[in-house]
């Protein structure tokens, strides 16, 4: 009890150190800084992390093989977009059509209590969204929870492209705006503070914080009976039932809930771009999930989170050389050949890196364990080295 | 204008389009029904076999340039296989379906390199791209043909498939995988073979598709690649004829959906006044039809005649 | 087996953790002090093609003119060219990235929505940018940092509606634009207002991304009567578009906004019995000093000759990325100094500089440059040349 305790606080205060080095980095960072990928990074990173992990509740720990994310995080997206465009700046984006939404959280919240108001009010956008998503979700679940596996990977995947088509549609053009996109609503760079005479930046943070406290509340309920639940329909349908389990009824909550999580990292990653058009979300986008749920291990929580991470330096940052061809190493600048190194080299051998780890590493970098498993065992390591080296000494 | 009129070429561009669905579906089915694994590179092999067909043309003339391209491809898409599917023949099906998705990434990004992301023109196969008129309509001749040769070959595949050893093979295999191994079958040479006819079909439906609409681009296998799949599952997966008329259906819906505003407007039945911007659904409606078909027959139209299994 | 590729695969991915962190320092062949000017342009996806032409003006621009005095200081120019792959989902990291890489001041991009995805990022760093050819109001309303050197939509739309009206008589448009792009649905928007502002009748549909059959639309189009075809796309589309229109014998002429002005489009009207005008911001001939020096500078390198499509014809947006760069090293040597962006900002504002190709540029209170001309052009179908049509102002 006491060592669960112990390593429990040992989590937390890692965490908050961690966060304690986001804020100051954000502080000291300028946008113009090489280091202002990382902030940009952590930012997407965090996002992408969050939709893993609630994919990975779905696959990873129900079995339900799922290819609706870009679908429902588009739901996410547009709606905490349109709940959140200050009215006096929505005639400049519905530039053709009259908007019909007549509400913005942010700015109503943010005129009455001010700055905390204003972050109320986005979280308020937020918690819509991922409602909204998971509402569509239980639509959806009705007709497609009860295919089997590949029927109802192929039947989500079209229901994506369905929603796509929706938002798209001109006819509903005075809400989502059709097939222009909706801009100017509450994103990273308005999450500011102002303490004394500096203004503190918060955005990274914010995101970060957000998707780190869904990550949480996912974590707490794959942990409780109910994640019991959904495991025991991953291993077994026929034996789950025989318990007694209602498979139907489980199957839809875990849809849902991940739905609601999947729509609330739409909503993350409308604050993070800055635009949101309904033709970003492609089918390509959920494979990206996929890839890096199974990179980081399926039914692991924090292998997807590392998984996301790693996925969004390497493509975002780390790669980037190998497009432009320019390279700095220790101090000094090369310019590669441009008959290799040019446009669209990077994806090449980012897929060819996703194609080895599907083929060689079968498991991902985690399998299905938690970082804490590898911490321990790599404590434990340590530990039956240290007699080792007393029986030498005596 | 009588309606007949209004709506006849929009059913001849329908199963014109189909019919290039119908050639992809039938390797999806036939991969499937023997892995149970939805190949999803199998688009990309589609548009990789247009590429080829580029370049290879830009060298050597067009009659030695198809059997060359059919050639390369047939090669890919058996390199495909024995890299990325046949290690994880003992794996779950999800890490197979996600390597298919791996290679599908992987092909359409080098793609995307080695054009450098335009879009290539595809080189006029004379006679089957000349414009013609049909039945006081103009379009190509390859519209025209296109459905008539893939029955023809849809004939023939399913006579290889019941009466050649192969494709006895080839049924047993998608009966009972353990079972015809027992049997003496050669398991990996049934699943090379019918990667071999699935990837042959994709190229002759580059050759029809691409001389219709002439312009290869890295994406340009992932829309007719899924709508060739949900054809697939629409006819019952595993069934030839199946995917047939699966690809021609969700070709004609199509094609009617994106003419939906004429058709209903004033021009046609007058049923609605103004413009729905029905077109808007053209791809989404085929995974409309896909999700009902799903739930009131989840195994599809033919789905349930295990004997046209391949 | 197992053992190497793990080992290949890290210290693949710690090179590239070293090349992206490591700090920029020394400089590629000249002794003068460095100044990166960010070329943000699409060089793959859909806008790929005319992102490549445009790049090209500005190379060549570069090559006339490698060096730049700027507050006394001699500067060896450097183009910083990021590819934002047309898409408004990955241009705001690929603007991120070009921030990071320190430069000051972002021409581009082809495409206006990319560049309004992008737009905050400059904003939030400090950058002023100058627009090309991205011809959308979304890019410079509401903002001051970014800029353009070229015409806009609803004057393009208004030119090419009063050409449909007063030349061709026609009564019904056909208009077809591509789903979730806003240049494509708003330059359709701007022409059906002021088409039926003149009395016309308007049949207005999209398609989504990725079409290939465009036969159905040319059935439509030939069903609603249309007297008149419009559909501002991408050239990807472009080709097929003429090429459906050439098979099934369309009978009515085709309209299009700039983007049609490219060599894509006289390949695939090259024999096909179309009529296709498009507006434009430069014809061939204009200045034929320029149009000598590049076609000869593009015929000496192959690389430069595949960019502008395989031949030496100049298209529009390579002068527009022409003028562009001289217009960036005006505002610089007005300003006097490379870093102080508040200095740049201004002198951009007072910019009164005669572009060598296109003529004098002045911004409004907008930011975008007055422009009262747009040049006609329509294709020869025998030569595949484009011919001047007319000049028209409104």
């Amino acid at each position: 009890m006491n060592k669960n305790n112990s390593s429990k606080i040992t989590a937390a205060v890692l965490l908050i150190l961690l966060f304690g080095l986001v804020i100051f980095l954000e502080q000291v960072i300028r946008p113009t800084d090489e280091w202002a990928m990382l902030l940009s990074c952590l930012r997407m990173g965090s996002v992408y992390a969050l939709v893993a992990v609630s994919m990975n509740l779905l696959n990873g720990f129900t079995g339900l093989f799922s290819l609706g994310q870009a679908g429902f995080m588009l739901i996410g997206a547009y709606t905490y977009a349109i709940f959140s465009i200050p009215l006096d700046l929505k005639d400049s984006v519905y530039t053709f059509y009259d908007y019909s939404v007549k509400i913005s959280f942010p700015e109503v919240l943010g005129n009455v209590f001010g700055g905390f108001g204003m972050i109320t009010g986005v979280l308020v956008s937020i918690i819509l969204a991922g409602i909204i998503t998971a509402m569509a979700a239980f639509l959806i679940g009705l007709p497609v929870l009860r295919l089997r596996s590949d029927y109802l990977a192929i039947a989500t995947l079209g229901f994506a492209e369905i929603i796509r088509a929706v938002f798209l549609w001109g006819r509903l053009g005075p809400v989502t705006n059709g097939s222009n996109p909706l801009r100017r609503f509450t994103r990273t760079s308005d999450f500011t503070m102002d303490v004394g005479n500096t203004t503190l930046t918060l955005g990274t943070t914010t995101i970060m914080i957000i998707a780190a406290a869904c990550i949480f509340v996912i974590i707490l309920l794959v942990n409780s009976s109910y994640g019991r639940v959904f495991k025991a329909i991953r291993e077994d349908e026929i034996a789950a039932e025989a318990m007694g389990i209602n498979l139907y009824k489980h199957k839809q909550l875990s849809f849902c809930i991940s739905s609601f999580f999947t729509g609330v990292g739409g909503a993350l990653l409308a604050i993070f771009m800055g635009t949101v058009m309904a033709s970003n979300f492609m089918a390509a986008m959920t494979y990206e999930f996929l890839l890096i749920i199974v990179l980081g291990g399926i039914g692991s929580i924090s292998g997807s989170v590392v998984g996301a991470m790693l996925f969004v330096f390497a493509s975002q940052w780390w790669l980037r050389w190998l497009d432009s061809g320019i390279i700095t190493l220790f101090g000094t600048r090369y310019i590669l050949p441009n008959t290799i190194f040019r446009s669209g080299f990077r994806l090449v051998v980012f897929s060819v890196i996703i194609m080895c780890v599907v083929l060689f590493f079968r498991r991902g970098l985690m399998g299905d364990k938690e970082l804490p498993y590898y911490w321990n065992k790599l404590k434990s390591r340590i530990m039956a080295r240290k007699p080792k080296a007393g029986e030498s000494n005596g | 204008m009588n309606l007949f009129d209004i709506i006849m070429p929009y059913i001849i561009a329908g199963l014109s389009v189909g019919g290039q669905y119908a050639l992809i579906a039938i390797g999806y089915t036939m991969v499937y029904g023997i892995l149970r694994l939805i190949n999803f590179a199998h688009g990309d092999v589609f548009m990789i076999s247009g590429l080829v067909m580029i370049y290879v043309a830009a060298e050597v003339p067009l009659y030695i340039s198809i059997p060359i391209v059919i050639a390369i491809i047939m090669v890919i898409g058996f390199t495909i296989e024995r890299v990325a599917y046949k290690p994880l023949r003992n794996a779950p099906r999800m890490s197979v379906m996600i390597s298919a998705i791996g290679v599908s990434y992987l092909l359409q990004n080098l793609a995307l390199y080695l054009t450098g992301g335009l879009a290539r023109r595809y080189p006029t196969i004379p006679w089957i791209s000349d414009s013609i008129v049909f039945i006081g309509i103009t379009t190509r001749r390859v519209t025209v043909i296109t459905p008539f040769l893939v029955v023809a070959m849809v004939v023939v595949l399913v006579w290889l498939i019941n009466h050649t050893k192969t494709g006895i093979a080839m049924r047993a295999v998608a009966k009972d995988f353990e079972t015809s191994q027992l049997m003496g079958i050669k398991i990996n040479s049934v699943i090379s073979s019918t990667f071999a006819i699935g990837t042959f079909l994709a190229v002759a439906g580059s050759f029809l598709f691409f001389s219709n609409f002439p312009s290869v681009f890295p994406a340009a296998g992932a829309m007719p690649g899924l709508k060739a799949f949900v054809a697939a599952v629409f006819g019952g997966i595993g069934s030839i004829p199946g995917a047939v008329l699966g690809g021609l259906l969700i070709g004609v819906f199509e094609s009617l959906i994106k003419g939906a505003d004429i058709i209903l407007g004033p021009a046609g039945f007058g049923i609605i006044r103004t413009p729905m911007e029905l077109a808007t659904f053209s791809d989404a409606f085929t995974f409309v039809l896909l999700v009902i078909v799903l739930i009131f027959k989840p195994t599809g139209l033919f789905g349930d005649k295990p004997t046209e299994k391949v | 087996m197992k053992r190497i590729i793990p080992t290949v695969l890290s210290v693949l991915l710690a090179v590239c953790l070293f090349a992206g962190c490591a700090e920029t320092g020394g400089t590629a062949g000249s002794d003068l002090p460095v100044l990166r000017v960010g070329v943000f342009q699409p060089a793959t996806g859909p806008n790929g093609a005319g992102g490549r032409q445009e790049t090209l003006g500005t190379q060549f621009a570069h090559y006339q003119q490698p060096t730049v005095v700027v507050g006394g200081v001699e500067y060896q120019v450097e183009l910083v060219i990021v590819d934002n792959q047309t898409t408004p989902a990955t241009s705001p990291a690929a603007a991120q990235n070009l921030v990071a890489q320190d430069v000051a001041i972002v021409l581009g991009t082809y495409g206006s929505a990319a560049a309004m995805a992008a737009s905050d990022i400059f904003r939030d760093a400090g950058l002023t940018a100058i627009g090309a050819s991205c011809t959308n109001p979304g890019v410079t309303r509401g903002n001051d940092h970014y800029f353009r050197i070229c015409f806009l939509d609803p004057f393009q739309g208004q030119i090419l509606a009063s050409l449909a009206k007063n030349h061709f008589e026609a009564q019904t448009a056909y208009v077809l634009a591509l789903q979730g792009d806003d240049y494509s649905v708003g330059l359709a928007n701007f022409f059906m207002e002021s088409f039926t502002a003149y009395g016309g009748e308007v049949i207005y549909e999209t398609f989504p991304a990725g079409t290939s059959d465009f036969s159905t639309y040319v059935l439509n189009a030939k069903a609603s009567n249309a007297d008149i075809w419009f559909s501002p796309t991408s050239t990807e589309a472009a080709a097929l578009i003429i090429d459906a229109a050439g098979a099934q014998d369309i009978g009515m002429p085709i309209l299009a906004g700039d983007t049609w002005d490219s060599n894509v489009v006289t390949g695939a009207a090259q024999g096909k019995d179309v009529r296709i005008y498009v507006t434009t911001f430069y014809q061939e001939g204009g200045a034929p000093e320029f149009d000598s020096g590049i076609q000869a500078w593009m015929n000496a390198n192959p690389i430069h000759l595949a960019n502008n499509g395989g031949n030496d014809r100049v298209a529009g947006v390579t002068a527009m990325g022409y003028d562009v760069y001289f217009v960036g090293l005006d505002i610089l040597q007005r300003a006097g100094s490379v870093t102080d962006q508040a200095a740049i900002r201004a002198a951009t504002w007072a910019t009164s500089f005669m572009g060598p190709v296109t003529g004098l540029i002045e911004f409004d209170e907008n930011g975008d440059a007055a422009r009262d001309t747009a040049f006609v052009k329509v294709v020869n179908t025998e030569t595949g040349e484009w011919e001047f049509f007319a000049r028209q102002g409104l």
